[in-house]
């Protein structure tokens, strides 16, 4: 799966990306980003709530009304410029997490890539979460659809030399995007914090700190807590 | 006046044993706040050398310094080489922490020209475990901030940064699968490796 996600990417993301990002002013796409965010913060509020997390929710929801008013229907961040809380980013994957899911082993989805089980379930429910979906007719409901894909070509573009360095330089690129993945879906799933780490001054040679091998053995179980 | 002298004799000697106990401590022991002086040190350099605007090789030479100057290079070094740390030799060891900062330098400095006009901010400290944990934000032209945090100690005997974690991915967890990816595929041999990691990157 590795392979056939990489000859996707040689043969279309990457190209996609580079010239959508070379034929489009930053601007533009900048504009076309905010658009696709906005559109999904409602999802996100649906996940906050069913997190019981109504802090989240009602920062997501003032971000929302913000952007969406002063910002023209979603086109300007308003509110990051306003210095407001950052979005939660709430997805059905975090919220599998907070209900005391296990992650589940790594997998490679095809076209979409790195996942593990749980965050794979969590895709599936969010195509469903989002009450925009629900509400809007046939044409509009795709402007969403159609923005998040310019936004991820956009992002494949911009950091274009960091992620050909990931998947092309590194000398195991599946090992590489697993143990990255599975690093920054932590970090946000859990919000944050160097806590689960152990430290690596501690050199008993029976512990986890020399033992090696998988991407992410020095870290603790983070369902230990 | 015997219990007068007892009492003046025990405040006193209780005074000298408060400040042998704790000025020592004072003196040596890593505090949040050194912790965040040093982090903001590593930043205001960082930003310097964004804002130089130099082509990047320069750049690069910069990090190294900067890499060499506060980073505990010797245990990241050691730490991504994992259980394999434990049958180099001592001269294996030196070359590869070499040639792994200069790698380091290599691959990371070359992203500092995506950085152009951006600044790393030092936001906040907190003690995690046996270490203090320094969060800051990078803050880029065009897109949403991200989370940075410099993790310091003070185990090897210096105040020194150990790993530097981006958005959950630590540098040092990321290296040491890379080098274990890049041993594997030299079969284990740790001298092929290194003449490999002199060139990557």
């Amino acid at each position: 799966m590795h392979e056939f996600n990489l000859s996707v990417d040689r043969a279309i993301v990457r190209p996609a990306g580079k010239g959508y990002s070379a034929a489009i002013p930053d601007d533009i796409e900048m504009i076309i980003g905010n658009f696709a965010t906005n559109l999904s913060l409602p999802g996100a509020i649906v996940n906050s709530i069913l997190q019981g997390n109504g802090r989240a929710a009602s920062q997501d929801f003032y971000r929302m009304v913000v952007n969406t008013t002063l910002g023209l229907g979603g086109l300007i961040d308003t509110a990051t410029d306003l210095n407001m809380p950052a979005r939660s980013e709430a997805d059905f994957g975090q919220t599998l997490y907070v209900w005391g899911i296990n992650e589940g082993p790594y997998i490679e989805l095809p076209f979409i890539g790195p996942s593990t089980t749980r965050d794979a379930v969590g895709r599936t429910v969010d195509l469903f979460t989002n009450p925009l979906s629900y509400t809007l007719d046939s044409p509009e409901s795709f402007y969403g659809t159609a923005a998040s894909v310019s936004k991820g070509l956009s992002a494949r573009g911009r950091y274009g030399d960091t992620i050909d360095a990931l998947l092309y330089e590194s000398a195991d690129s599946y090992a590489a995007s697993r143990s990255l993945y599975l690093q920054n879906r932590r970090f946000k799933v859990g919000k944050g914090g160097t806590d689960n780490y152990l430290d690596p001054y501690d050199t008993n040679p029976n512990s986890a700190v020399s033992a090696g091998a998988a991407a992410s053995s020095d870290f603790e179980d983070p369902y230990d807590q | 006046m015997t219990s007068n002298i007892t009492r003046r004799h025990m405040i006193g000697t209780g005074l000298a044993a408060t400040c042998a106990a704790t000025l020592p401590g004072m003196a040596l022991a890593l505090t949040d706040a050194t912790a965040k002086a040093l982090v903001q040190q590593v930043v205001n350099d960082i930003n310097r050398v964004i804002a130089s605007g130099k082509p990047v090789n320069a750049m690069i030479k910069d990090f190294e310094g900067i890499f060499r100057r506060y980073a505990d290079v010797n245990l990241i070094a050691r730490s991504t080489l994992g259980a394999d740390a434990n049958r180099a030799s001592a001269s294996q060891l030196r070359a590869y922490t070499d040639a792994f900062r200069s790698y380091v330098a290599r691959k990371y400095g070359k992203r500092f020209n995506e950085f152009a006009g951006g600044k790393v901010e030092v936001k906040s400290v907190r003690k995690v475990k046996s270490w203090h944990e320094v969060a800051g934000v990078v803050n880029l032209r065009g897109s949403a901030p991200f989370d940075v945090r410099f993790l310091v100690s003070d185990r090897s005997g210096k105040d020194l940064f150990f790993d530097l974690v981006i958005e959950g991915i630590s540098l040092r967890l990321s290296e040491r699968t890379e080098i274990g990816s890049m041993l594997d595929r030299r079969k284990g041999n740790i001298d092929a490796m290194i003449a490999d990691l002199r060139q990557a990157g």
